[in-house]
């Protein structure tokens, strides 16, 4: 027996002990019908290989460990980001719990949303009853300002239709009829959760400004000097929001977040639970339509948004997630360039500090070679700024990222001398991305906590820059927006190659002449 | 003294004195408080799931495994979160595919802590997501011929797997596709191959409680029922040949409730189904005896077992030494004496282990309380293991628990006055905690935040909180460790800023 009450072993140390080890070897043999080690041997060696990354590629219906959620998560992540608001999703409740599960796993916070709960009576009439119901409890119980709905596939497959059942509950009393209810379409077999942001984000302006639904006047745009600001889904919103408000309040400008999830995914452990913290106040979501321009920082999770607000006569922005000197650069000087404000001298510190570290540690980085994965928009933030590092963004892979996205990494390798031998892999998976690390390997690899497995089986050291990050701890706290935010990034890839370089030269009297004290 | 260690000791003798009627009124007052947030129609329909439990009751008195209502935040799941997150997904040589579209395998891949041994990815599965990843061109026009391709592929890929599962989610059973003649024809294809289909969709029942029904069911029908009786044994019967259900493995629980039976004598021929095969499940109709954990998600096959294979089945609980050494007795009364003094030598044999985990933690954690909310087993069977510890569980519910669930936690479980709520909603536990004030909550990843940030220690009853295995001797020390601390961590002592404490009486006298 090897558990003590004076050292106590959990689970990491327990089953190594003899007892277990010869329990669980005995098990396999007499019990698991085991294959032949021999053969598991050669099938992992074979996996290996260019033929099995052939037949791999090949693959046309199945999708094995994809880089990306559905629908509705995006929508319940940015409702989130409206004050008071609890985001409501018809269709099935399991789906519900499973987005609040992947939501607090990331965040360690608390998740919120409700679900209609429909079941097999539902499915066979509809989920009129279950809408009506469903508002009314979440109305008198949670108190919100706003409920925001979007759907699940099952809702979406028997073609429930939110306009009219909203409609119908407010005329049956489950909320007031001048209450807001914006609503989103947001079907889990088109797009992923960037599609679902997108809709959900489009549904709630397309609420304030064009008329709620048919039930107030249409606002007329009175063009002011605010600007309008859109995150997109963002596993590092906490972080980045807080950083775009400082550099907002350091240049002087006048600003609206849409979809604020600054503080709903960072409440204090301080004796109160808080269901709504921060978020883009209703008026503000309304008044947006009067802003000069709206910025969006990620251009995929914003397709169908930013051009009903350029309708309205907006300026309208989109960047690629910027991470590094040259895309902040960018970032910023749309900001001057569109609110007239200088950019303040702090910010050019701020800056040259980055280009600073950039320059002490860039031996370190320069020509080693990276896949990334992820969302289309951080891909693309993350490549630039490798390049810009002298390193190589190898393979590009985003199990979400269209053509088009394609053609525009295409377009960032190209105008690099770095870009010449990196490719970008749109639609393809983890599993793809395996078969990559071990054809053609790289020194590290850039994606969430999924990644873990790439490591453990090519041995390629992972880099946690994504979501959702389930196995770190408050990396959302931290910006990657930013000069500041430039700076998070490069430090987070510097330790992970200075580990690596110790890891690889510990061994006493055989490598640890390399184990240096100062790099 | 110190100032503190008079308040808490003036705080634990208000305690005391709370009388069970006190505390029944209190807890009845409570229920009353809540259900004013509900519309009426509500607050009727959720009367029935919240009581005050009378002793001597033959249940709970709440009503159970009944539709949630819609936009109360129910802590639930669904059927597919019970075939493919529960029964299926820990199948380590077969690929379960999350058939439809991708959210579903995204969401639960990996997250159950389902530990396995295999080499991932050649010849186990457990960790990785297969998905069909439906568009809207498999919605319109059906995903079956997209379904055959990919067990082509799975075929071509992943040549070692022992088996395919389709766990179905929400669309396939509205589109009408046809996945039980899919599976057929490719299980033909390929000789025979086991390839089960399951009508998991999420939209069925009521939570995940049907989806355990349907993946038992499903077993029965497409593994049990597909044996060929002319193939010969893998291995020699034994008269002390037991399977392990219910357990899944979660933080290495089966391992350490393996060890006890393989130690009092008897020999584990399945575990079902965490770290658990194909092999496995076929081999269990040659059982002596089940021995089942959570009867909750496979009293189904169990009984089938029965009926059909004459293998009776025992419930047991290796939560705390209490229980598992009663649990131990029992499951011994099945066979002769070697296994009956088996079972009295490993009870002897942990002794000492148990003896010094409760003079460590019991000092430390006497008197504390406790509410659950948790799914399965769990609200009634780890109550044994807190009272080892001196603790008190005060108030439990069930996620998705059935009356027989009620009755086992009202006949051997819970105490006079415990608060009982039934699928409770998000607003009323948080109610609940907040007017009881707990020393502990034990629930899940949902749950967590909310109450830590309101000061309240918490426990993922779900998944042991990334710690574990809790099943077992091995498991309670781990156990008991972990209930130390969270309850006793100095953090909470920190969560009110000190310049916002309530003024003492005393200060206020100084003034």
């Amino acid at each position: 027996m090897t558990q003590s009450a004076e050292h106590v072993l959990d689970h990491f140390e327990l089953f190594r002990g003899p007892e277990y080890q010869q329990m669980l070897a005995n098990k396999k043999k007499m019990f698991e019908n085991p294959r032949d080690p021999a053969e598991v041997e050669r099938v992992r060696e074979w996996a290996k290989t260019p033929e099995y990354r052939e037949k791999n590629f090949a693959r046309e219906a199945l999708t094995v460990n994809p880089a990306k959620a559905c629908q509705p998560l995006g929508a319940v992540f940015v409702a989130v980001g409206f004050e008071g608001t609890m985001p409501f999703v018809h269709g099935s409740q399991g789906c519900v719990a499973y987005y609040r599960s992947h939501l607090s796993r990331h965040f360690k916070e608390p998740s919120s949303c409700v679900s209609s709960s429909m079941t097999e009576d539902a499915a066979v009439f509809g989920g009129l009853n279950n809408m009506i119901d469903g508002l009314a409890n979440t109305y008198n119980m949670y108190k919100p300002k706003m409920i925001a709905v979007s759907t699940t596939c099952m809702a979406e497959v028997i073609g429930d239709d939110l306009n009219a059942f909203i409609k119908t509950s407010k005329e049956k009393g489950s909320v007031p009829a001048e209450y807001d209810v914006p609503f989103a379409h947001t079907p889990a077999f088109v797009g992923s959760h960037i599609t679902g942001y997108d809709n959900a984000l489009k549904g709630i302006i397309e609420h304030f400004w064009d008329g709620k639904a048919g039930t107030a006047p249409k606002l007329e745009r009175q063009p002011n000097e605010k600007i309008n600001f859109i995150g997109g889904f963002d596993g590092y919103t906490v972080g980045n929001l807080r950083e775009i408000k400082r550099i907002f309040k350091m240049m002087g400008i006048d600003y609206t977040i849409l979809g604020d999830n600054e503080n709903v995914f960072d409440t204090p452990t301080d004796g109160e639970f808080r269901m709504y913290a921060g978020g883009t106040t209703l008026e503000d979501a309304a008044n947006a339509i009067h802003a000069k321009a709206t910025i969006s920082m990620q251009q995929y999770c914003t397709e169908k948004t930013l051009p009903v607000i350029g309708n309205h006569g907006q300026e309208v922005v989109a960047f690629n997630h910027p991470v590094g000197v040259t895309g902040t650069d960018a970032f910023i000087m749309a900001l001057s360039r569109i609110t007239g404000k200088e950019i303040p001298e702090e910010l050019a510190l701020e800056r040259g500090r980055l280009v600073d570290a950039i320059a002490d540690s860039s031996a370190h980085i320069h020509g080693k070679k990276f896949a990334i994965y992820g969302d289309p928009d951080l891909c693309l933030g993350l490549a630039s700024f490798l390049l810009e590092l002298g390193a190589e963004p190898t393979h590009v892979l985003a199990t979400n990222g269209s053509k088009q996205w394609a053609e525009k990494v295409q377009e960032v390798f190209d105008a690099s001398p770095f870009g010449k031998n990196c490719h970008v892999y749109p639609g393809k998976d983890l599993w793809h991305m395996r078969s990559l690390l071990f054809t053609e390997p790289v020194d590290f690899l850039i994606g969430n906590t999924y990644g873990k497995y790439l490591e453990r089986d090519t041995g390629t050291p992972l880099i946690r820059i994504g979501f959702p990050i389930f196995d770190r701890h408050h990396k959302h706290r931290y910006p990657v927006w930013g000069y500041q935010g430039g700076l998070n990034v490069l430090v987070t890839i510097l330790d992970k190659i200075f580990d690596e370089i110790d890891r690889n030269t510990n061994v006493p009297a055989k490598s640890d002449y390399s184990f240096d004290i100062i790099r | 003294m110190s100032a503190n260690r008079i308040i808490e000791e003036s705080q634990m003798s208000v305690t005391e004195k709370q009388s069970v009627a006190e505390i029944k009124a209190r807890n009845k007052e409570l229920i009353a408080e809540v259900l004013q947030v509900y519309p009426e129609k509500t607050a009727k329909r959720r009367a029935k799931h919240l009581n005050v439990h009378e002793s001597g009751k033959s249940d709970c008195g709440v009503k159970s495994n009944i539709k949630s209502i819609p936009g109360v935040m129910t802590i639930r799941g669904c059927a597919y979160a019970g075939s493919k997150g529960v029964v299926w997904g820990p199948i380590k040589d077969m690929i379960h595919i999350s058939h439809g579209p991708v959210g579903c395998g995204q969401y639960s891949w990996a997250a159950r802590r389902n530990y396995y041994i295999g080499t991932t990815g050649i010849d186990t599965f457990v960790t990785m997501q297969f998905t069909s990843d439906f568009q809207e061109k498999d919605i319109v026009f059906g995903g079956d011929k997209k379904l055959a391709k990919i067990m082509d592929e799975i075929q071509e890929l992943f040549p070692l797997n022992n088996g395919i599962t389709v766990q179905s989610e929400c669309p396939i059973g509205l589109i009408g596709d046809d996945i039980e003649a899919v599976s057929k024809t490719k299980s033909k294809e390929y000789d025979g191959k086991t390839i089960v289909p399951v009508r998991c969709e999420g939209f069925r029942g009521v939570s995940q409680s049907l989806g355990h029904h349907i993946a038992n069911d499903a077993i029965r029908d497409w593994v049990f029922d597909k044996i060929n009786p002319d193939t010969p044994a893998r291995f020699e019967s034994t008269p002390y040949d037991v399977a392990i259900i219910g357990d899944y493995n979660i933080g290495g629980d089966a391992w350490s409730s393996r060890i006890l039976l393989e130690e009092m004598g008897l020999r584990v021929i399945a575990q079902w189904s965490g770290d658990g095969s194909l092999a496995e499940l076929e081999a269990t109709p040659k059982a002596k005896l089940n021995v089942l954990h959570c009867y909750r998600s496979m009293n189904y096959i169990s009984r089938h077992m029965e009926e059909k294979y004459g293998i009776p089945w025992c419930e047991y609980n290796f939560f705390g030494p209490s229980k598992i050494a009663e649990s131990l007795r029992k499951i011994a009364s099945y066979f002769d004496d070697k296994i009956k003094e088996g079972a009295e030598r490993v009870i002897a044999k942990y002794q000492p282990l148990m003896d010094a985990v409760i003079a460590k933690y019991r000092p430390r954690l006497e008197g504390k309380t406790v509410m659950l909310f948790v799914g399965g087993l769990r609200p009634r069977h780890v109550i044994g293991a807190y009272e080892d510890l001196g603790m008190e569980v005060v108030g439990t519910g069930y996620e998705f628990g059935h009356n027989d669930d009620y009755q086992r936690t009202a006949q051997h479980y819970v105490k006079d006055g415990t608060l009982i709520y039934d699928d409770v909603t998000g607003y009323e536990f948080e109610k609940f905690v907040e007017k009881i004030q707990p020393d502990l909550v034990g629930s899940g990843i949902k749950e967590k935040y909310v109450f830590q940030k309101m000061g309240v220690p918490f426990r993922q009853m779900h998944s042991w909180d990334y710690s574990g295995p809790y099943h077992g001797y091995d498991g309670f020390a781990i156990f008991a460790r972990d209930m130390d601390m969270a309850i006793n961590s100095p953090i909470w002592k920190m969560a009110k800023a000190p310049w916002k404490q309530a003024p003492k009486p005393f200060l206020q006298a100084a003034e």
